[in-house]
Protein backbone atom coordinates (compact mmCIF):
# COMPACT_ATOMS: atom_id res chain seq x y z
CA UNK A 1 0.00 0.00 0.00
CA UNK A 2 1.24 3.65 -0.64
CA UNK A 3 -0.01 6.80 0.32
CA UNK A 4 -0.22 9.90 -1.89
CA UNK A 5 -1.67 13.00 -1.60
CA UNK A 6 -3.85 13.63 -4.81
CA UNK A 7 -5.29 17.32 -5.50
CA UNK A 8 -4.68 17.78 -1.88
CA UNK A 9 -6.49 14.37 -0.79
CA UNK A 10 -4.35 11.79 1.29
CA UNK A 11 -5.37 8.63 -0.27
CA UNK A 12 -4.28 5.29 0.14
CA UNK A 13 -3.44 2.80 -3.01
CA UNK A 14 -2.64 -0.49 -3.94
CA UNK A 15 0.48 -0.69 -5.23
CA UNK A 16 2.41 -1.06 -7.96
CA UNK A 17 0.16 1.53 -9.89
CA UNK A 18 0.83 4.07 -12.69
CA UNK A 19 -0.38 7.04 -13.40
CA UNK A 20 -2.35 5.69 -16.04
CA UNK A 21 -3.92 2.97 -13.81
CA UNK A 22 -4.97 5.86 -11.23
CA UNK A 23 -6.55 7.86 -14.15
CA UNK A 24 -8.13 5.02 -14.98
CA UNK A 25 -9.19 4.07 -11.68
CA UNK A 26 -10.71 7.26 -10.88
CA UNK A 27 -12.82 7.49 -14.31
CA UNK A 28 -10.18 9.75 -15.73
CA UNK A 29 -8.65 7.85 -18.49
CA UNK A 30 -8.75 9.89 -21.97
CA UNK A 31 -9.77 12.94 -20.28
CA UNK A 32 -8.41 16.24 -21.39
CA UNK A 33 -6.05 17.02 -17.98
CA UNK A 34 -2.42 17.37 -17.37
CA UNK A 35 -0.64 15.70 -14.53
CA UNK A 36 2.16 16.79 -12.19
CA UNK A 37 4.23 14.95 -9.75
CA UNK A 38 6.04 16.32 -7.48
CA UNK A 39 6.28 19.63 -8.74
CA UNK A 40 6.94 17.87 -12.32
CA UNK A 41 4.94 17.17 -15.29
CA UNK A 42 3.84 14.15 -16.43
CA UNK A 43 3.88 13.94 -20.02
CA UNK A 44 0.63 12.22 -21.65
CA UNK A 45 3.35 9.81 -23.31
CA UNK A 46 4.48 8.66 -20.29
CA UNK A 47 1.34 7.90 -17.81
CA UNK A 48 1.81 4.07 -18.24
CA UNK A 49 5.45 4.42 -17.37
CA UNK A 50 5.50 6.39 -14.10
CA UNK A 51 4.62 4.85 -11.27
CA UNK A 52 3.63 6.11 -7.91
CA UNK A 53 5.24 5.94 -4.92
CA UNK A 54 4.16 6.23 -1.38
CA UNK A 55 4.34 10.06 -0.58
CA UNK A 56 3.84 11.36 -3.68
CA UNK A 57 1.94 14.47 -3.93
CA UNK A 58 -0.29 14.72 -7.23
CA UNK A 59 -1.99 17.27 -9.18
CA UNK A 60 -4.55 16.98 -11.47
CA UNK A 61 -6.08 20.13 -13.39
CA UNK A 62 -8.75 20.17 -16.13
CA UNK A 63 -9.55 24.10 -18.06
CA UNK A 64 -12.54 25.42 -16.24
CA UNK A 65 -14.35 28.83 -17.29
CA UNK A 66 -12.32 31.78 -16.04
CA UNK A 67 -11.08 35.14 -16.94
CA UNK B 1 -9.00 46.65 -45.00
CA UNK B 2 -6.41 44.09 -43.71
CA UNK B 3 -6.07 44.95 -39.99
CA UNK B 4 -5.21 41.96 -38.16
CA UNK B 5 -3.49 42.16 -34.55
CA UNK B 6 -0.74 39.85 -34.63
CA UNK B 7 0.56 37.69 -31.14
CA UNK B 8 3.71 36.13 -31.17
CA UNK B 9 3.45 35.38 -34.61
CA UNK B 10 -0.04 34.51 -34.90
CA UNK B 11 -2.48 36.51 -36.89
CA UNK B 12 -5.93 37.55 -35.72
CA UNK B 13 -8.88 39.25 -37.28
CA UNK B 14 -10.91 39.87 -33.87
CA UNK B 15 -9.22 42.36 -31.18
CA UNK B 16 -11.66 41.25 -28.74
CA UNK B 17 -10.44 38.58 -26.08
CA UNK B 18 -13.00 37.06 -24.11
CA UNK B 19 -12.89 35.23 -20.51
CA UNK B 20 -15.01 32.43 -19.93
CA UNK B 21 -15.56 32.56 -16.21
CA UNK B 22 -19.01 33.25 -14.10
CA UNK B 23 -21.48 32.31 -17.16
CA UNK B 24 -24.40 30.80 -16.45
CA UNK B 25 -23.96 27.75 -18.30
CA UNK B 26 -21.68 26.05 -20.98
CA UNK B 27 -24.30 26.87 -23.53
CA UNK B 28 -24.74 30.33 -22.59
CA UNK B 29 -20.64 30.37 -22.55
CA UNK B 30 -20.44 29.54 -26.51
CA UNK B 31 -23.47 31.82 -27.38
CA UNK B 32 -21.50 34.64 -25.72
CA UNK B 33 -18.02 33.84 -27.45
CA UNK B 34 -19.73 33.10 -30.82
CA UNK B 35 -21.67 37.14 -30.84
CA UNK B 36 -18.64 38.51 -29.88
CA UNK B 37 -16.61 36.90 -32.91
CA UNK B 38 -13.49 36.71 -29.77
CA UNK B 39 -11.05 33.90 -31.51
CA UNK B 40 -9.10 33.76 -28.51
CA UNK B 41 -10.94 32.55 -25.38
CA UNK B 42 -9.10 32.71 -21.65
CA UNK B 43 -9.69 29.66 -19.02
CA UNK B 44 -8.40 29.04 -15.66
CA UNK B 45 -6.56 25.61 -14.71
CA UNK B 46 -7.82 24.26 -11.68
CA UNK B 47 -7.85 20.62 -10.12
CA UNK B 48 -9.92 18.01 -11.45
CA UNK B 49 -13.34 16.84 -8.97
CA UNK B 50 -11.66 13.30 -8.44
CA UNK B 51 -14.84 10.48 -7.95
CA UNK B 52 -17.38 12.99 -9.20
CA UNK B 53 -19.51 12.69 -12.16
CA UNK B 54 -16.58 11.86 -14.69
CA UNK B 55 -18.96 12.03 -17.61
CA UNK B 56 -19.71 15.99 -16.61
CA UNK B 57 -18.76 17.89 -19.75
CA UNK B 58 -15.45 19.41 -20.78
CA UNK B 59 -14.91 23.36 -21.39
CA UNK B 60 -12.49 22.44 -24.34
CA UNK B 61 -15.78 20.58 -25.60
CA UNK B 62 -17.64 23.08 -25.86
CA UNK B 63 -14.25 25.60 -26.87
CA UNK B 64 -12.82 23.18 -29.41
CA UNK B 65 -8.72 24.62 -29.37
CA UNK B 66 -9.34 24.03 -33.48
CA UNK B 67 -12.14 26.82 -33.30
CA UNK B 68 -10.61 28.81 -30.41
CA UNK B 69 -7.22 29.98 -29.60
CA UNK B 70 -7.15 28.25 -25.93
CA UNK B 71 -5.54 31.01 -23.62
CA UNK B 72 -4.76 29.73 -19.94
CA UNK B 73 -4.60 32.23 -17.19
CA UNK B 74 -2.85 32.09 -13.92
CA UNK B 75 -5.98 34.01 -12.12
CA UNK B 76 -5.93 33.25 -8.54
CA UNK B 77 -1.85 32.73 -8.62
CA UNK B 78 -0.46 34.69 -5.75
CA UNK B 79 3.27 33.85 -6.42
CA UNK B 80 5.41 33.18 -9.30
CA UNK B 81 6.21 29.64 -8.67
CA UNK B 82 2.24 29.21 -8.43
CA UNK B 83 2.03 30.67 -11.94
CA UNK B 84 4.81 29.12 -13.63
CA UNK B 85 3.53 25.54 -12.36
CA UNK B 86 0.00 26.47 -13.11
CA UNK B 87 1.18 26.95 -17.05
CA UNK B 88 3.02 24.37 -17.02
CA UNK B 89 0.26 22.06 -16.63
CA UNK B 90 -1.78 24.04 -19.02
CA UNK B 91 0.83 23.57 -21.33
CA UNK B 92 1.02 20.02 -21.09
CA UNK B 93 -3.05 20.26 -21.20
CA UNK B 94 -3.43 21.85 -24.41
CA UNK B 95 -0.54 20.05 -26.44
CA UNK B 96 1.97 22.30 -25.84
CA UNK B 97 0.74 25.39 -26.98
CA UNK B 98 2.79 28.17 -25.53
CA UNK B 99 0.66 31.44 -25.67
CA UNK B 100 -0.77 32.00 -22.01
CA UNK B 101 -1.66 34.57 -19.92
CA UNK B 102 0.51 35.15 -16.56
CA UNK B 103 -1.90 37.08 -14.33
CA UNK B 104 -0.17 37.06 -10.40
CA UNK B 105 -2.04 39.08 -7.97
CA UNK B 106 -1.14 41.00 -4.80
CA UNK B 107 -4.53 41.06 -2.94
CA UNK B 108 -7.74 39.12 -2.62
CA UNK B 109 -10.08 42.44 -2.26
CA UNK B 110 -8.42 44.28 -5.10
CA UNK B 111 -6.99 41.81 -6.95
CA UNK B 112 -4.16 43.92 -8.47
CA UNK B 113 -0.96 42.55 -9.67
CA UNK B 114 1.87 42.17 -7.78
CA UNK B 115 4.20 43.13 -10.35
CA UNK B 116 7.64 42.02 -8.46
CA UNK B 117 6.40 38.27 -8.52
CA UNK B 118 4.51 38.79 -12.08
CA UNK B 119 8.10 39.91 -13.37
CA UNK B 120 9.79 37.07 -11.92
CA UNK B 121 7.09 34.69 -13.62
CA UNK B 122 7.31 36.31 -16.67
CA UNK B 123 11.20 35.76 -16.95
CA UNK B 124 11.12 32.38 -16.22
CA UNK B 125 8.14 31.80 -18.61
CA UNK B 126 10.03 33.20 -21.66
CA UNK B 127 13.15 31.82 -20.64
CA UNK B 128 11.19 28.15 -20.83
CA UNK B 129 9.61 28.88 -24.21
CA UNK B 130 5.89 30.11 -23.49
CA UNK B 131 4.72 33.26 -25.19
CA UNK B 132 3.81 35.16 -22.49
CA UNK B 133 0.40 37.60 -22.42
CA UNK B 134 0.97 40.12 -18.72
CA UNK B 135 -1.38 41.29 -16.79
CA UNK B 136 0.01 44.33 -15.21
CA UNK B 137 -0.44 47.68 -13.59
CA UNK B 138 -0.92 50.42 -15.98
CA UNK B 139 2.94 51.49 -15.18
CA UNK B 140 4.91 52.37 -17.87
CA UNK B 141 7.88 51.34 -16.13
CA UNK B 142 6.51 47.48 -15.68
CA UNK B 143 5.30 47.25 -18.86
CA UNK B 144 8.51 48.25 -20.51
CA UNK B 145 10.27 45.64 -18.42
CA UNK B 146 8.02 43.19 -19.14
CA UNK B 147 8.85 43.78 -22.53
CA UNK B 148 12.33 43.44 -22.18
CA UNK B 149 12.33 40.13 -20.55
CA UNK B 150 10.08 39.07 -24.01
CA UNK B 151 6.54 38.94 -23.12
CA UNK B 152 4.68 38.56 -26.22
CA UNK B 153 1.81 41.12 -25.30
CA UNK B 154 1.21 43.52 -22.18
CA UNK B 155 -2.23 43.88 -20.74
CA UNK B 156 -2.57 46.37 -18.50
CA UNK B 157 -5.79 47.28 -16.19
CA UNK B 158 -7.98 49.71 -17.22
CA UNK B 159 -9.58 49.85 -13.43
CA UNK B 160 -9.85 46.69 -11.15
CA UNK B 161 -10.44 43.45 -12.26
CA UNK B 162 -14.21 43.17 -11.73
CA UNK B 163 -14.97 46.46 -11.03
CA UNK B 164 -16.61 47.80 -14.63
CA UNK B 165 -14.96 51.13 -13.43
CA UNK B 166 -14.45 51.83 -17.35
CA UNK B 167 -10.58 53.28 -18.10
CA UNK B 168 -9.30 55.16 -15.07
CA UNK B 169 -5.88 56.49 -16.61
CA UNK B 170 -6.14 56.62 -19.93
CA UNK B 171 -2.63 58.74 -19.79
CA UNK B 172 -1.17 56.12 -18.46
CA UNK B 173 -2.37 53.81 -21.10
CA UNK B 174 -1.15 56.13 -24.03
CA UNK B 175 2.62 56.06 -22.16
CA UNK B 176 2.37 52.51 -22.54
CA UNK B 177 0.98 52.05 -26.19
CA UNK B 178 3.28 54.90 -27.41
CA UNK B 179 6.42 53.15 -26.02
CA UNK B 180 4.93 49.34 -26.38
CA UNK B 181 6.38 47.43 -29.67
CA UNK B 182 4.47 44.26 -28.59
CA UNK B 183 0.90 44.50 -28.46
CA UNK B 184 -0.87 46.53 -25.86
CA UNK B 185 -4.66 44.60 -24.56
CA UNK B 186 -6.32 46.69 -22.09
CA UNK B 187 -7.65 43.76 -19.37
CA UNK B 188 -10.04 44.54 -16.86
CA UNK B 189 -12.07 47.08 -16.00
CA UNK B 190 -14.26 47.99 -19.04
CA UNK B 191 -17.79 48.22 -17.69
CA UNK B 192 -19.74 48.50 -21.51
CA UNK B 193 -19.36 48.79 -25.05
CA UNK B 194 -18.26 52.76 -24.45
CA UNK B 195 -15.35 51.89 -22.73
CA UNK B 196 -14.25 49.20 -24.99
CA UNK B 197 -14.39 52.10 -27.60
CA UNK B 198 -12.31 54.54 -25.54
CA UNK B 199 -9.53 51.64 -25.03
CA UNK B 200 -9.29 51.00 -28.43
CA UNK B 201 -9.85 54.77 -29.75
CA UNK B 202 -6.43 55.22 -27.27
CA UNK B 203 -4.59 52.77 -30.20
CA UNK B 204 -4.89 49.53 -28.03
CA UNK B 205 -4.56 46.77 -30.00
CA UNK B 206 -7.16 44.81 -28.43
CA UNK B 207 -9.36 44.61 -24.96
CA UNK B 208 -9.58 41.38 -22.92
CA UNK B 209 -12.86 41.10 -21.15
CA UNK B 210 -14.97 38.92 -19.15
CA UNK B 211 -17.63 40.16 -15.98
CA UNK B 212 -18.72 43.07 -18.44
CA UNK B 213 -20.28 40.10 -20.52
CA UNK B 214 -20.96 37.01 -18.25
CA UNK B 215 -22.58 39.94 -15.95
CA UNK B 216 -24.62 41.87 -17.92
CA UNK B 217 -28.43 41.57 -17.87
CA UNK B 218 -28.10 39.97 -21.21
CA UNK B 219 -24.46 38.42 -22.21
CA UNK B 220 -25.17 37.22 -25.82
CA UNK B 221 -26.30 40.95 -26.19
CA UNK B 222 -23.85 42.39 -24.50
CA UNK B 223 -20.75 40.07 -26.19
CA UNK B 224 -22.19 41.42 -29.71
CA UNK B 225 -22.42 45.13 -28.09
CA UNK B 226 -18.28 44.92 -27.48
CA UNK B 227 -17.88 43.33 -30.42
CA UNK B 228 -19.12 46.69 -32.49
CA UNK B 229 -17.69 48.86 -29.42
CA UNK B 230 -14.43 47.17 -29.76
CA UNK B 231 -14.63 47.54 -33.73
CA UNK B 232 -15.71 51.17 -33.40
CA UNK B 233 -13.02 52.21 -31.84
CA UNK B 234 -10.53 50.44 -33.81
CA UNK B 235 -11.75 51.99 -36.90
CA UNK B 236 -12.38 55.33 -35.06
CA UNK B 237 -8.23 55.20 -34.24
CA UNK B 238 -7.49 54.54 -37.97
CA UNK B 239 -9.35 57.36 -38.76
CA UNK B 240 -7.86 59.81 -37.00
CA UNK B 241 -10.49 61.80 -34.97
CA UNK B 242 -11.04 65.81 -36.13
CA UNK B 243 -9.11 68.48 -33.16
CA UNK B 244 -10.23 69.45 -30.62
CA UNK B 245 -11.91 72.96 -30.39
CA UNK B 246 -13.57 74.99 -27.60
CA UNK B 247 -16.24 76.43 -30.17
CA UNK B 248 -16.75 75.92 -33.63
CA UNK B 249 -15.36 78.58 -36.09
CA UNK B 250 -17.01 76.95 -39.14
CA UNK B 251 -20.02 75.81 -39.21
CA UNK B 252 -20.79 72.44 -41.38
CA UNK B 253 -23.11 74.44 -43.82
CA UNK B 254 -22.23 76.77 -46.26
CA UNK B 255 -21.93 79.86 -44.76
CA UNK B 256 -23.81 81.75 -48.27
CA UNK B 257 -26.70 81.35 -50.25
CA UNK B 258 -29.05 81.90 -47.11
CA UNK B 259 -32.61 82.65 -48.12
CA UNK B 260 -33.80 85.98 -47.32
CA UNK B 261 -31.00 88.09 -47.21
Amino acid sequence: MISVHINGQLETLNAPLSVADLLQSKGLAGKRLAVERNGQIVPRGVHADTALADGDTLEIVVAVGGG
Amino acid sequence: MNDALVIAGKTYASRLLVGTGKYKDFDETRAAMDASGCEIVTVAIRRTNIGQDANEPNLLDVLPPDRFTILPNTAGCYTADDAVRTLRLARELLDGHPLCKLEVLGDPDTLFPNMPETLKAAETLVKDGFDVMVYCSDDPIQARMLEDIGCAAVMPLASLIGSGMGILNPWNLKLIIEQSKVPVIVDAGVGTASDAAIAMELGCDGVLMNTAIAKAQNPILMASAMKKGVEAGREAFLAGRMPRKTYAATPSSPTGGLIGG
